[in-house]
């Protein structure tokens, strides 16, 4: 039980950025609340990759016969986190662009688009 | 060195190249950035079609990235580990409509655009788009496919938001941006899943490991719901409407193709990935989606006043019939494959014609809006005396849409109407209630902005508009009138890779 202690925090953390997502207005929490589910999706990715006392995944570097963690999530990982920091920046340009024009970030009170 | 092997990979790294160096020419000078425009289209659109025309002929096209040999899909061992690229006719088939929408749009583009309204960045954008389209359309590897999702996430929302002098626009981009990307890590989320219990990311090789554990299970629903969360079915359809107001017209058409392809991804995953597992419960709750999705939009088209947000409404009903179409063939494909594969068939035939007949719709209202300078129905009217060509194009498109026949939409239709009938026939009731809710809607706005008296003076329509839609009118009619032509060379061989090819696919890629 205690091994799956680390997805268990992962799927926390989901469930608390998608709360954030549901239920704040202020633009940019909804954006911090993204970050979370993301942050959350990404150590689960690196949690399936750990092996039990194992070293980097560096061929040259490892001592012979040593355990090596999988290096595929990782490289998975930096994948998502590159994607993520685009994301968030273009979702924050957006933030800016309505703040500049309404005045306000309240999700509720800039709304010009709906049914 | 044979190098039409290499055109699938081209077809993505070509588009690629051009939207990155697209800005660079524009800083040279306007007529540079067209040229090179031009030459990267007419590359990427002739490589598109050279991997259609091999996959057609010859089958399955497999390409791997980084080994000695592009058909070397396993690494030495056996062990299919390699990043692949893996084009069968329905890969093929999605990638011949985002490159048919992408060049309309881009003829559009030339004169809809104004220079000092960041044209060369809403090009660049398009052309961006245009290559996270065929890599989600070409990919054979769960990871890619999230990345080239991504890739067209963003894209696409910067297409929505990029005028940013507007203050709907961002607005739109940013509900937009918020569902794509939490269906992006919901996907993420499934492929940490798989990849944990499997160690595996290659499609072919996940599909004959699964299992239908109850990890499985969840990660399903996770595929799913991250995908129908791109796709725009119902329950989350709220930034469809937004982002096919807002964005420009040759932008729409393009997201409107990005709907499609995300509808593909979602295709291969359930046909191609889980199609070993059988489970009817699936294919029912994609059925319930379609019909839900079809109903529930075409009931809040007829409430719309805004024309873009009307045809929008149009657009994200014709998504419910490719759900309701694909996933009656779902259900009943195992147990009675004549109806089965009629229905997939008529969803799959279904995706051709709405990139034609929304894609006129969407043309023809940008043409309205940049004519008449507003799109509320209140206030146009009387279009139709200046605006002949537009008119009939828009009518065309609408009872295209409706399903009237001689037209495009009424061939796939009668498919999806005739395989759903006998999974039940409330579904057909359904389906054929939402065509006359939409035929009554777009009667309404044609009505509205095109016929009664004339109230001002509109400005004429480039002629590359109409030529663009004229082109796709040509189209909704070609295929009205000769649907067996289609059907028989094009659509039938990639509804048949889904379910018939599904053992093909998985020996082309694994040798086995």
């Amino acid at each position: 039980m205690i091994g799956n202690l680390p997805f268990v925090v992962c799927i926390v953390l989901v469930l608390l950025g998608l709360w954030a997502l549901l239920f704040r207005r202020n633009l940019i929490k909804v954006v911090i609340g993204l970050k979370i589910i993301e942050n959350g999706v990404n150590l689960y990715l690196v949690a399936t990759g750990y092996v039990q006392g194992g070293v980097v995944p560096i061929w040259t570097y490892a001592p012979p016969d040593a355990a090596m963690v999988l290096p595929t999530p990782q490289a998975l990982t930096l994948t998502s986190i590159v994607i993520g920091l685009a994301t968030t920046a273009l979702m924050l340009a957006f933030a800016v662009v309505i703040h500049r024009h309404k005045g306000s970030l309240d999700g509720r009170k800039v709304t010009e688009l709906s049914g | 060195m044979n190098l039409t092997v290499h055109a699938p990979i081209l077809a993505i790294a070509v588009p690629l190249l051009g939207a990155f160096a697209l800005p660079l020419w524009g800083k040279l000078g306007r007529s540079l950035r067209d040229l090179w425009l031009l030459l990267v289209a007419a590359a990427t659109a002739a490589l598109v079609a050279l991997v259609a025309v091999q996959v057609y002929t010859t089958g399955i096209q497999v390409y791997t990235l980084g080994a000695a040999w592009p058909r070397d899909t396993l690494a030495p061992g056996g062990f299919p580990i390699r990043i692949i690229l893996a084009v069968d006719a329905l890969g093929a088939f999605m990638g011949l409509i985002a490159t048919l929408v992408a060049l309309v749009g881009f003829a559009y583009a030339a004169r809809y655009l104004a220079e000092e309204e960041g044209k060369t960045l809403a090009l660049t954008l398009g052309t961006l788009l245009w290559a996270g389209m065929l890599g989600m359309a070409f990919t054979g590897d769960l990871f890619n496919l999230f990345v080239f999702f991504e890739v067209t996430s963003i894209a696409a929302c910067g297409l929505v938001g990029y005028r940013t002098w507007t203050s709907r626009g961002p607005e739109a981009a940013f509900k937009t941006m918020v569902l794509y990307t939490v269906g992006g890590l919901f996907f993420l989320l499934a492929i940490a899943l798989l990849y944990g219990e499997y160690g595996a990311l290659n499609l072919a090789h996940l599909a004959r490991l699964l299992r239908g554990s109850t990890v499985d299970r969840v990660a399903l629903a996770l595929l799913l719901g991250g995908l129908l969360m791109k796709v725009g079915a119902v329950p989350v359809h709220m930034w469809a409407p937004d982002a096919y107001g807002e964005a420009p017209a040759h932008g729409v058409v393009l997201l409107v193709a990005n709907t499609q392809v995300s509808l593909y991804a979602l295709f291969r995953i359930l046909f191609t990935l889980y199609g070993g597992l059988s489970d009817p419960g699936v294919g029912w709750l994609v059925v319930g989606m379609g019909a839900l999705t079809l109903l529930v939009a075409s009931l809040m088209a007829v409430v719309q006043m805004d024309l873009g947000r009307l045809v929008a409404f149009g657009a994200v009903s014709q998504i419910g019939f490719m759900l309701l179409g694909v996933g009656v063939g779902l259900t009943t494909v195992a147990s009675r494959p004549g109806y089965g594969l009629l229905a997939l068939r008529g969803g799959i035939f279904h995706m051709l014609n709405d990139a034609l007949a929304i894609g006129l719709l969407f043309l023809a209202v940008g043409a309205v809006e940049r004519a008449a300078g507003g799109r509320n129905l209140g206030s146009l009217g009387g279009l139709g005396h200046n605006l002949k060509w537009t008119s009939g194009f828009f009518f065309l498109g609408a009872l295209a849409l409706a399903g009237i026949p001689p037209l495009n939409g009424f061939a796939s239709k009668l498919m999806i109407y005739q395989g759903s009938f006998l999974l039940s026939p409330i579904l057909s009731a359904l389906a054929i209630l939402a065509s006359i809710l939409l035929l009554a809607v777009f009667v309404r706005a044609f009505q509205g902005a095109f016929l009664g008296p004339r109230l001002g003076k509109p400005d004429p329509v480039p002629v590359p508009m109409l030529i663009a839609m004229g082109a796709l009118a040509l189209g909704v009619l070609f295929l009205g009138l000769f649907p067996d032509l289609v059907v028989r060379h094009l659509v039938t061989p990639a509804a048949d890779a889904l379910w018939t090819g599904r053992e093909v696919y998985l020996q082309a890629v694994l040798g086995r």
